[in-house]
């Protein structure tokens, strides 16, 4: 393995990790405050098609942005009427804005376009554009004559879109709020014991709606990022079970913005690597199967759960509605 | 109550005009859904087509999932549609044990044989398909680099696969060929973040030209392929209106022809067995305004001479599906 397919590697590792990180923390906000969110895939797939819509129509990648980050948010506000307001099962909820988010996306979106469910392919204004770092150079074929010093800068650093470098920058902000603020230490202890919380005269369903607001900022990015960023537009389904994995992503990091950051990376280099077969054949000397490669997060997941790896210990208050009297 | 009451009766209503409107065509869609741009797309246009053309009406149903197709065939059966067509490969295995049960109704399948009296098997060369694009691919590359990017790993996607290597291999024997599948799963044909990102590694490995036989994950090989500079083909339909210049060619596998045909002979539909190929016009290669500039006259004649010989019987492509292995490939 040369030098510039390393740097190929982890220039896809980038790309495939944003979604993964963006999700990832979206999730640790909401489940650090209580509310479980098996929504994020959801929610992730109504932002992409929104941004994708709004930004095909009005020609406008940051209305689009907008738009998908506020559709992102009004699932938010139903996961959070559903299981804060009313306390219903926090799972269901999640299961439920899954299924609509699908098949609504895909509804409306034939409706718009006529399509089949497809946005039309956003091209200039309407798509974020990779950001080309002065005197870097865009295009693979290019780069592959530079030297090892122009190709780290061209391959890795440069030609991102401002959604990597914004989602780099929300792993050290999540931190800072979490642990860093008083809203973040009332955030984290709603989530591990709410009734102290309401007995200190804090409102746990404020906390809580808040917290499931940021998700929801967070997912809206994300999902954007998905239609307008990595691709041109919007396909049906097209986030393929990136919500659970950034779910998985969350157990494996213990509920921890820098863990979230590793872990996303982790994940996201596996998911590169099975891209690139030839890859491992002649570093291995041997074939190993796609398969495998693809099944790798979950698995050590699992194992994480089953505590090989020290504990994962979910918020202790998750998943449970906080009823003031009993 | 009432208006359960009225519920009730409407469904009652709806129950007996269905069963009222005799030998009306059925079509069922595979999980891939209607608009997947590719044959359940092809094949609902097919439909509508003969449906504008006559007047006629068809019925139609999508399925959400495995456990709804036998169902499906038995509803419509009872229903008295007339032929019931389905597409795709994954209704052989219920349409056995269905059709012996409705002698008098004629079923179509498409890209699967089931060997019934009253079912008309329809399956595709893909590989013939693949085969003439896979030349084009060779003669339009410069590096020498071809690649392949394949939906969900199944025996037909790699049939794909292997026909398009093999024109490649016979247009320039030196040519390298780089073919990756999406995934293994049905996720796998709507992922095109995964397929620019194979179009990216492929590329890195010198590919310029790319194939994508995938779905929705094509789209995001066509627009990667674009984007960087490479040129592309599409699949099933004509996909060269997506990037003007930029993709090479499409391989056209006429769906819509056979559906068409199909409801077209209605009631007395042949059945047997019915291979559509290049040589009656089932698969092809799509020239039009969008990239009439990128298909040079050599191209043109070498495809055009293939074309002509497997036709003619005399190039014999190599099935995947008739073997499981391929010659030109290694998976």
């Amino acid at each position: 393995m040369d030098f510039l397919t390393l740097l190929q590697l982890l220039d896809a590792t980038i790309r495939l990790a944003t979604p993964l990180l963006l999700a990832c923390l979206a999730g640790l906000f909401s489940e650090r405050a209580g509310i479980f969110d098996i929504g994020l895939e959801g929610k992730m797939l109504a932002a992409a098609f929104t941004a994708a819509a709004v930004a095909s129509l009005t020609g406008s990648v940051w209305v689009g942005f907008l738009a998908g980050i506020f559709a992102s948010l009004l699932l938010s506000a139903l996961h959070g009427l559903a299981s804060i307001t009313f306390r219903g099962n926090q799972l269901i909820s999640g299961v439920a804005i899954n299924f609509l988010a699908s098949g609504l996306t895909v509804l409306i979106a034939q409706s718009l376009f006529a399509q089949g469910g497809r946005t039309p392919s956003l091209s200039g204004d309407a798509r974020f554009n990779p950001i080309q770092w002065p005197g870097a150079l865009a295009r693979m074929r290019e780069i592959m004559q530079a030297g090892p010093f122009q190709q780290f800068y061209s391959e890795l650093i440069s030609g991102h879109t401002i959604i990597v470098y914004l989602a780099v920058l929300t792993v050290p902000a999540s931190w800072w709020l979490l642990y860093r603020t008083r809203f973040g230490l009332r955030l984290r202890a709603v989530g591990e014991n709410p009734a102290a919380v309401d007995t200190a005269g804090i409102s746990v369903v404020g906390l809580r709606f808040a917290a499931v607001g940021i998700c929801g900022v967070l997912c809206g990015i994300a999902g954007a990022y998905l239609s307008t960023g990595l691709q041109a537009g919007f396909v049906k389904d097209m986030t393929a079970g990136r919500g659970y994995i950034a779910l998985a992503a969350l157990i494996f990091a213990k509920w921890r913005p820098w863990y979230a950051l590793y872990a996303c990376l982790l994940f996201g280099f596996l998911q590169a690597i099975a891209l690139r077969g030839d890859v491992i054949e002649s570093v291995l000397g041997f074939r190993i199967q796609v398969q495998l490669l693809d099944v790798l997060p979950y698995i050590l997941t699992v194992i994480i759960l089953a505590g090989f790896v020290g504990k994962a210990i979910p918020p202790r208050a998750g998943g449970e509605p906080y009823v003031k009297e009993r | 109550m009432t208006h359960v009451t009225k519920f009730l009766g409407a469904t009652a209503a709806l129950a007996l005009s269905a069963g009222a409107a005799l030998a009306e065509p059925a079509l069922i869609f595979d999980l891939g859904g209607k608009f997947d741009k590719s044959f359940n797309e092809s094949a609902f246009n097919g439909a509508t087509r003969w449906a504008e053309e006559t007047g006629g009406t068809f019925a139609e149903t999508e399925l959400q999932s495995d456990a709804q197709r036998e169902q499906a065939l038995r509803r419509f059966a009872e229903a008295g549609n007339n032929p019931i067509v389905m597409a795709g490969f994954s209704f052989a295995t219920p349409l056995a044990e269905v059709a012996g049960d409705y002698p008098d109704t004629k079923f179509v399948i498409i890209d699967m044989v089931v060997d019934a009296p009253n079912v008309r098997s329809v399956v595709f060369n893909e590989h013939e398909g693949s085969y003439l694009v896979g030349m084009m691919a060779a003669m339009a590359s410069e590096t020498g680099t071809v690649s392949f990017v394949g939906g969900m790993d199944i025996p037909l996607i790699r049939r794909f696969a292997c026909g398009y290597a093999q024109g490649v291999l016979a247009a320039n024997p030196d040519a390298n060929v780089v073919a990756n599948m999406t995934g293994t799963t049905p996720a796998a044909w709507n992922d095109p973040v995964k397929g620019s990102e194979l179009t990216l590694a492929q590329i890195s490995q010198g590919s310029d030209v790319v194939f994508a036989a995938a779905g929705g994950t094509g789209v995001g090989v066509l627009q990667t392929a674009a984007d960087e500079g490479i040129l592309s083909i599409g699949v099933d339909a004509n996909q060269n209106y997506l990037h003007p210049g930029q993709v090479l060619t499409s391989m056209m596998k006429r769906v819509d022809n056979a559906v068409y045909e199909a409801m077209s002979a209605g009631e007395m539909v042949e059945t047997g067995f019915n291979v559509m190929g290049v040589a009656n016009g089932g698969v092809g290669y799509a020239v039009d305004e969008f990239n009439a500039d990128l298909i040079t006259e050599e191209m043109q004649a070498a495809v055009d001479a293939a074309a002509a010989d497997i036709t003619a019987g005399t190039l014999a492509v190599h099935d995947y599906m008739s073997d499981e292995t391929c010659p030109a490939l290694t998976f």
